[in-house]
């Protein structure tokens, strides 16, 4: 029941982010937004995931937001009248074709919560089991992350290293060129 | 029917979180909100994959004695790393936002479109005239190129 009532909560709160006038309201809803994405990641036991959610997502993501309106402006001034109806009825289309398709996709998959699910059932008992004698990690995630799956994590330093450079030739100051 | 609705339902309300981010990303003309929307999209997606993870009466995968079964690690491994990868996405999206701020001074798209298309028919206005200039400058050489025939 719980579960339920926060991913009604996340609804909600996507719904208001993206209909407030006001960006700043905006972009704190989204931080409760990220919030209760963390809490309801801890109910389906992604501790990891969860802690990062709360530092990165709520925190980071959010302080990027606001530092960006700062340099801008706060205010959403809305579509023109005459193209507001057109577009967002063409999209609302697109939406509703998008969603229906993947709920169709969605008979097809195991149940939630099924042990006995093809992902669950590939890899992941094998480093369940091996895990701890292979790397000495109490905890799979780390295990798997930082030893079997290093390159991927080496990748995503790269990742990380490319847009930080990025960041920094676009807000470069014109004087310096 | 009642089976599927409770097996299901849980992806269901992924998939509207998803729908929402995705409309917001199409429909909304301000570019900060079209961030906020590619967020909520990105989560969606991480939350969908987060819950195959999880098996009925397994515990977190954390090596416990008194653990029976455990959730699967390996999603959590990925979407771990999809998280700073969204990240940085956003951040280089505000920056080009910031700069598309400082050239045109507004984030709305409809009017950074319409200042575009101002520019080109500025553009073409501009070409068109120095054809016409072109023209004009023959024309008058050949009148002089004629009379120095003449004169001869």
């Amino acid at each position: 029941m719980i579960d339920f009532l926060l991913l009604l909560f996340l609804v909600v709160c996507a719904i208001a982010a993206i209909r407030m006038k006001d960006l700043l309201s905006a972009i704190m809803i989204l931080g409760v937004y990220s919030l209760i994405m963390a809490v309801v990641w801890t109910r389906l036991n992604a501790v990891d995931v969860a802690f990062t959610e709360a530092s990165v997502g709520a925190g980071i993501t959010t302080m990027l937001l606001i530092a960006a309106l700062s340099r801008t402006k706060r205010g959403e001034e809305g579509n023109r009248q005459s193209s507001i109806s057109r577009r967002s009825l063409a999209a609302l289309l697109v939406v509703l074709v998008t969603g229906a398709v993947l709920i169709y996709g969605t008979i097809d998959m195991p149940n939630f919560g099924d042990p006995n699910a093809p992902a669950n059932l590939h890899v992941a008992p094998r480093y369940i089991e091996k895990s701890h004698d292979e790397t000495g990690v109490e905890n799979f995630v780390t295990a798997v992350l930082a030893s079997y799956r290093g390159y991927d994590t080496l990748g995503e330093t790269t990742v990380i290293f490319t847009a930080g450079i990025c960041v920094i030739l676009l807000l470069r100051r014109k004087s310096e060129q | 029917m009642i089976e599927l609705i409770a097996g299901k339902y849980n992806y269901w309300i992924y998939i509207a979180l998803m729908m929402i981010g995705f409309y917001a990303m199409i429909a909304k003309g301000n570019l900060i909100k079209k961030i906020i929307g590619m967020n909520i999209f990105q989560t969606a997606v991480f939350l969908f994959y987060i819950s195959t993870s999880k098996v009925k009466g397994g515990t977190a995968p954390i090596e416990w004695e008194h653990a029976i079964l455990y959730d699967n690690p390996l999603p959590h491994v990925l979407i771990l790393t999809a998280i700073v990868v969204s990240v940085s996405t956003t951040a280089v999206a505000l920056a080009l936002i910031i700069r598309i701020y400082k050239e045109y001074g507004t984030m709305e798209e409809d009017v950074i479109l319409e200042m575009g298309e101002g520019e080109t028919q500025d553009t073409e206005q501009r070409l068109h005239d120095l054809e016409d200039e072109i023209k004009d400058a023959e024309l008058r050489l050949r009148d002089a190129e004629q009379i120095a025939k003449s004169v001869d």
